[in-house]
């Protein structure tokens, strides 16, 4: 599959009151054309912060790529103008956020939000605007769209503004749309209906999809291509089928030996021991060793990333195989 | 199971928040957000309470333990009226019966030590000498899996599941019978949160615990809980013993529910139930049964009549017109 996006070797990096951090280290990251590709781990892994980086959104100036190349379509979004950026940004690559009430601005109508969009990035008259606004909430399953366009936000529930979101999102038909955590506020209920919802847009439109979560289940519902992030670093990475079938490394495992399943078995879970380690002091060598079940002398130096089965990649120097 | 005595039991009880109109208008209605609800807590079992946001579990947890007055109805802790005791049997109630939130940024003053922290109850109701509630409290961090050392520590030097163990280490100081846990895991991370789940499930068979475990995540409840009830706008749709409720849900909001859950496994074959709309505001429910505007098999009677809770067999109870 030709890729739509691809990151090379990336690094940012955050100046903090304790030091240099490297939130993101030597990111590696394919997206297929009209694929769906997970991004797992747990807060602060980096998950967000390679999507901040895609689209140069990082808090300056606390906040650098150090190094690295992010590919859109072959160009290199990191060596942009901030004008090139921004006809990319919410154009051809848009992004969906966690928190749909804090992204969307309370003292104006949801249908004006979405204008906004359309007239700048697609340069459409205020009546074609108004025209494809009603489009877009049909589309996105929101009833009575010319009702609604007049609605602000506060006006709407949680799983509406959602829709809102992906709606303005999507106005431009982007190439890619980052999603992190879309649906981690949302009821299951409603939750179900949004992954639904974005499943088939993804098929109508033909875009790809970057989707950051922390939920495993969200990911086997609707991802193809799966990362596992621990510590700023991939840890694995394989099709969905493989990685949920044969996790291989030891993190991984952890995560799903942590999760309690529907219909799982009974007996006591199985937790990772210990905790995240801070980004500013991280074990030298690999970062998960202070939590591994392995953890052998070798364990000290830093493992790389290896392909062990076709298309399936881990960063361990004992994978389970 | 053999009939277990019953530590807490609820009968009939509601609670509404009356909502300020904007302007000059008064009483511009009122908050359903606990409607006629009945359950008993037996001792010694783990009570799973789930629904969605909004759906008033966090409020019905709080009007049994009279953290909340209610509006209509009656709660029963060891046989007394808890809504009759006088101030000295109340402050005894607040010894037995004990909460643990959400959010274990919140619930720790950030300018106090942990071992404080954890005393204060201690203190509070003035338990033993200050040596014994210091070896107390040692003993108590023990017990959760910190060590004494880190009493005189501050919260923000520890990370959020460890604030989760003292906050659990602070409602198990006063020895209580109940405890109240509001969505105890669903701030932390999946691998933390195997840990506390674990450590929940240790301290109640070590301690001979009640729970009333609040959540709307379905695979944390079926793993900690012995009995499940489904609320959905403020009543209980659902209550049954967790095996029944997991392998064969009855009614159609529970249904709907646990299909909606995502599985992680990708292999899984499933049907899904989509939902469609929103959960309607407890302000103005649906007249009949709170479901119907979402159900998939509502008939004429849905929206018309409300369907009480009955049971259909022992110990599994329904509303729901369309079953039993």
């Amino acid at each position: 599959m030709e890729p739509v996006l691809e990151i090379k070797g990336l690094k940012t990096q955050f100046q903090s009151k304790g030091g240099l951090l490297t939130a993101v280290d030597g990111m590696d990251l394919s997206l297929g054309r009209g694929e769906t590709l997970g991004l797992v781990g747990e807060s602060g892994c980096g998950k967000s912060v390679t999507a901040l980086s895609i689209l140069q959104l990082l808090a300056k100036p606390a906040g650098r790529i150090a190094e690295g190349q992010i590919l859109f379509e072959g160009r290199d979004l990191v060596k942009m103008s901030a004008p090139e950026i921004r006809r990319i940004r919410g154009n051809e690559i848009s992004m969906i956020f966690q928190e749909p009430m804090t992204c969307l601005n309370p003292v104006y109508t949801v249908g004006f939000q979405i204008q906004e969009v359309l007239r700048k990035h697609r340069r459409m008259s205020k009546r074609e605007a108004v025209t494809e606004t009603v489009n877009m909430l049909g589309l996105v399953g929101i009833p009575e769209p010319v009702a609604r366009i007049d609605d602000y936000p506060h006006q709407l529930s949680g799983g509406m503004r959602q829709r809102i979101m992906i709606a303005m999102a999507l106005s431009c038909h982007p190439k890619i749309m980052i999603a992190d955590e879309p649906t981690t506020a949302l009821d299951v209920t409603i939750q179900a209906q949004i992954l639904d919802l974005i499943g088939r847009l993804k098929e109508e439109i033909g875009m790809s999809v970057l989707l950051i979560t922390h939920d495993l289940g969200v990911v086997a519902e609707i991802c193809r291509q799966v990362v596992v992030m621990y510590a700023g670093k991939m840890v694995e990475s394989a099709e969905v089928k493989e990685l949920f079938v044969r996790p291989a490394h030891p993190y991984t495992i952890g995560l799903f030996k942590s999760l309690p399943k529907i219909g799982g078995k009974e007996g006591a879970l199985n937790p990772i021991p210990g905790v995240v380690p801070s980004l500013l002091h991280l074990p030298s060598g690999c970062a998960f060793r202070d939590r591994c079940f392995k953890n052998k002398s070798r364990c000290m130096e830093e493992p790389a990333l290896r392909e062990i089965r076709p298309g399936h990649k881990v960063r361990c120097w004992e994978p389970e195989s | 199971m053999t009939l277990a005595e019953t530590i807490l039991s609820a009968e009939r009880l509601s609670k509404h928040y009356p909502l300020r109109g904007a302007g000059f208008s008064r009483r511009a209605g009122v908050v359903r957000a606990v409607e006629e609800v009945s359950l008993s807590v037996r001792k010694g079992e783990v009570f799973g309470l789930v629904g969605e946001s909004g759906c008033g579990k966090s409020t019905l947890g709080r009007a049994l333990l009279r953290l909340e007055e209610p509006t209509a109805g009656k709660v029963f802790f060891s046989g007394g009226n808890l809504g009759e005791f006088g101030k000295a049997r109340l402050k005894q109630f607040r010894k037995e019966a004990q909460i643990i939130y959400q959010d274990p940024y919140s619930a720790l003053n950030p300018r106090k030590q942990i071992r404080h922290l954890i005393e204060e109850p201690l203190a509070i109701h003035q338990v033993g000498t200050s040596k014994e509630r210091r070896d107390r409290v040692a003993w108590l961090l023990k017990v959760v899996g910190l060590l004494p050392e880190q009493g005189p520590r501050y919260p923000h030097e520890f990370s959020g599941g460890q604030r989760q163990r003292i906050v659990i280490a602070r409602a198990l100081a006063l020895n209580p019978q109940l405890l109240l846990a509001d969505e105890p895991v669903s701030a932390l991370d999946v691998s933390i949160q195997a840990q506390i789940i674990n450590l929940l499930k240790e301290l109640q068979a070590e301690f001979h615990l009640t729970y009333i475990f609040i959540s709307h995540d379905l695979s944390v409840v079926e793993y900690i809980a012995d009995r499940v009830a489904v609320m959905y706008l403020g009543r209980i749709v659902e209550l049954g013993p967790k095996k029944e409720f997991y392998t064969e849900p009855v009614h159609p909001y529970s249904q709907a529910l646990l299909s909606a859950a995502p599985n992680p496994d990708p292999t899984a074959k499933r049907q899904r139930i989509i939902l469609t709309g929103d959960v309607p505001s407890p302000i103005n429910p649906p007249p009949g049964c709170p479901f119907h505007p979402r159900c998939r098999e509502r008939q004429d009677i849905c929206s018309e009549e409300l369907p009480l809770l009955k049971e259909l067999v022992a110990g599994h109870a329904v509303a729901c017109h369309l079953r039993g």
